[in-house]
């Protein structure tokens, strides 16, 4: 694609890494499971979506599911995980099902969030996982506060904190990475490059001579790119980094370049005005990174084409359910909009029982 | 009962938390080594070191934001603002992440920070350093804000900010950092002050002064002239926690003296004093023999000049004025 950073594509093949050359086969089909899941997920959300079942917004990672699924893939005990609001690959990569995220995606009850975040808005900190954030960069401070809280109890793992190209120009993130590196937090900040922030080409919005990553020599911290279509080059380089903030309690920054097929949300119908219809089908044929995996284990001889199918099948009809579970799924009641707002309150303590925490009429 | 320094009593909290939980860590500008701007800190990085006082760059989006993360792990962070005027270039983390992550993940998650730091005018430091926002961050739900106005109060409030599971924004004062007054000492046991408990700081008969911070101080001053020089018998109530906040003792003090005069350092619009008004007109309407008074800071930006910044805060002579309006 013309307007992203020109990725370092490496005639290495990634495929000989060690955490690549560990990688069981039953593993490897796993994670084609895991992308081809998350693809059949948002799918079938952007049907739902169209049809009037969700409010808000809807930002589709359709076309960078490597990406998610690859750093997931790593996650130990230690390693947290955090994100903006293109969140749902990230939130089934770590292991939340489908229900229950088609379920916040409708606003029901048994939501991931009770229907009180939506979108953008997934978690499960019992999976390590921390969100979900609406605000362009504003969960880089956050991702960082995982790494700060992980080397202050001691504990030897990372936190990986995922922004889009778009959000490196945002304050926070510079401050978050001169702390990371000031401090030597163990995270790895994780740009994921689809070429767009919403509809500006990287070109338009951010100043820089050979990369975005490359700011990074700003803060004397290590950096690297990634191309994102190589499930192996993803998790190898990711793994890189995790160690480095594991081992050594140092931060990095990687770039991975990808794709989005959709708009920055479903809602921005300008998507095929600001790049064209032939850059969206070329990245669909030549480097979908689905398709490339599936090729991948083909090659391998680890994969069928008739088992594909069927983890194919398989995925769309657990989609399928999913919005069955959501449409069947009670909505919220008017009594639950005031609960998760303080913990001492939901808890009844006897701090929550001293003077008025809520001003309704 | 021995007397301590308002700026002592928040260090002596401080310090007991820090010895009480591991996980306590202070984080500011010039929090440790340089023993605080306004020494509150003082000898604390020396006592406990580097890994529970912590020095930060002038970063607030960037080291608030970490705690925030730091806190979803378990971390106590407890974090100056070295004045809570530079809220502003962190308000998105201040407001979408410390007070809408534990609702947005439907309870999952919650944030135990302390944000703390002087909260005032009257020091002529321009309007960009004398900002008083206890009313804009009760404003959200998710937020806790309380204000102390002694130095025991400060200590009190203080420790059960950082033992609360929700975040608390503590707002101090510059001018209250150097009063003295009654803290009990600790060898007499663990002493706090719960939030959402008002405190009548003074009886009277006549009409209610209800404040919070130093106002409340200007209030007992003003209390002291009604009486000697105007026979008004003035109850003076300190709010102390802005959210949650004291319903119960507001409207019992305007039900017993019939007439509200309240004070706040904060703008008139939309003010604490303006959550107070409403609470009391629904609440003790049929009580009330005279419109309810509010004397706030004069509505501008605080102005730098030293012979009239004193006038556009509350002051007794305000009060005072503003109280005969009603006598």
């Amino acid at each position: 694609m013309e307007t992203a950073s020109s990725p370092n594509i490496s005639p290495l093949d990634f495929a000989s890494s060690p955490i690549n050359k560990t990688l069981s086969p039953e593993k490897k089909i796993e994670h084609f499971r895991q992308m081809t899941q998350i693809r059949r997920f948002e799918q079938a959300g952007l049907k739902q979506y169209s049809a009037g079942k969700m409010g808000g917004f809807l930002h589709l990672y359709i076309g960078q599911e490597s990406l998610a699924v690859g750093a997931a893939s790593l996650m130990g005990d230690n390693d947290h995980m955090i994100t903006a609001y293109r969140c749902h690959a990230h939130a089934l990569a770590v292991g939340m099902s489908m229900n229950e995220c088609m379920a916040e995606l409708f606003g029901k009850a048994t939501g991931c969030s009770k229907g009180k975040g939506g979108s953008m808005h997934f978690f499960a900190p019992d999976k390590n996982f921390w969100g979900g954030h609406g605000i362009v960069a504003g969960q880089t401070p956050l991702g960082l506060g995982l790494g700060y809280g992980l080397k202050y109890k001691g504990l030897p793992g990372s936190a990986l904190c995922f922004l889009g190209d778009g959000a490196v120009n945002q304050g926070a993130f510079h401050e978050s990475l001169n702390i990371a590196a000031l401090f030597g937090i163990p995270v790895v900040y994780v740009i994921e490059n689809n070429g767009y922030s919403m509809g500006t080409s990287q070109k338009r919005s951010s100043a820089y001579r050979d990369c975005l990553a490359q700011r990074a020599e700003a803060y004397d911290m290590d950096w690297d790119v990634v191309n994102g279509e190589d499930f192996y080059e993803v998790r190898a380089k990711m793994h890189i980094a995790m160690e480095r903030a594991r081992k050594e309690s140092k931060p990095t920054v990687l770039e991975i370049t990808t794709y989005r097929y959709y708009g920055h949300s479903v809602a921005d119908a300008n998507h095929k005005k600001y790049r064209s219809p032939e850059e969206i089908e070329k990245y669909k044929r030549d480097h979908d990174p689905i398709n490339l995996w599936r090729q991948r284990l083909l090659d391998e001889k680890i994969l069928t084409e008739e088992a594909a199918k069927n983890i194919d099948t398989e995925s769309k009809q657990q989609a399928a359910a999913s919005v069955k579970f959501a449409e069947d799924s009670p909505a919220p009641t008017i009594e639950s909009i005031t609960e998760d707002v303080y913990w001492e309150t939901d808890n009844n303590t006897e701090a929550s029982k001293i003077g008025r925490h809520f001003f309704n009429d | 009962m021995r007397e301590i320094e308002y700026r002592d009593a928040l260090n002596e909290a401080f310090d007991e938390e820090l010895a009480r939980d591991e996980n306590v860590v202070l984080m500011g500008e010039e929090v440790a080594q340089y023993n605080g701007a306004y020494k509150v800190t003082k000898g604390l990085w020396d006592k406990w070191g580097d890994k529970r006082v912590v020095d930060t760059p002038i970063s607030e989006a960037g080291f608030i934001g970490m705690g925030i993360g730091a806190s979803m792990l378990g971390v106590r962070p407890v974090m100056e603002l070295m004045f809570w005027s530079f809220h502003s270039v962190a308000f998105d983390q201040l407001v979408n992440n410390a007070a809408c992550c534990r609702y947005m993940s439907g309870g999952l998650i919650n944030v135990p920070i302390v944000m703390r730091g002087p909260a005032n005018g009257g020091t002529n430091v321009g309007a960009t350093h004398s900002h008083t926002p206890e009313g804009l961050f009760a404003a959200f739900p998710g937020l806790k804000v309380c204000s102390p106005a002694t130095p025991a109060d400060a200590k009190g409030l203080m420790k059960t900010a950082i033992r609360d599971n929700d975040p608390v924004y503590v707002m101090e004062n510059t001018t209250l950092y150097g009063n003295m007054g009654e803290v009990p000492d600790p060898a007499d046991g663990d002493f706090t002050i719960p939030l959402g408990k008002a405190d009548v700081k003074r009886e009277g008969t006549d009409i209610s002064l209800i404040a919070h911070g130093a106002s409340v101080l200007r209030c007992l001053e003003a209390a002291e002239i009604l009486q000697n020089e105007h026979g008004i018998n003035a109850e003076v109530v300190d709010l102390r926690s802005i959210r949650p906040l004291d319903q119960d003792v507001i409207i019992e003090s305007v039900k017993k003296t019939n007439k509200a005069c309240l004070v706040d350092e904060s703008k008139p619009f939309c003010g604490v004093s303006a959550q107070i008004t409403t609470l009391i007109q629904e609440y003790a309407f049929d009580y009330l023999d005279a419109p309810i008074k509010r004397v706030c800071t004069i509505d501008a930006p605080a102005i730098y000049s030293k012979y009239v910044e004193p006038d556009q805060l509350p002051n007794a002579a305000r009060i005072v004025k503003q109280v005969l309006t009603i006598a």
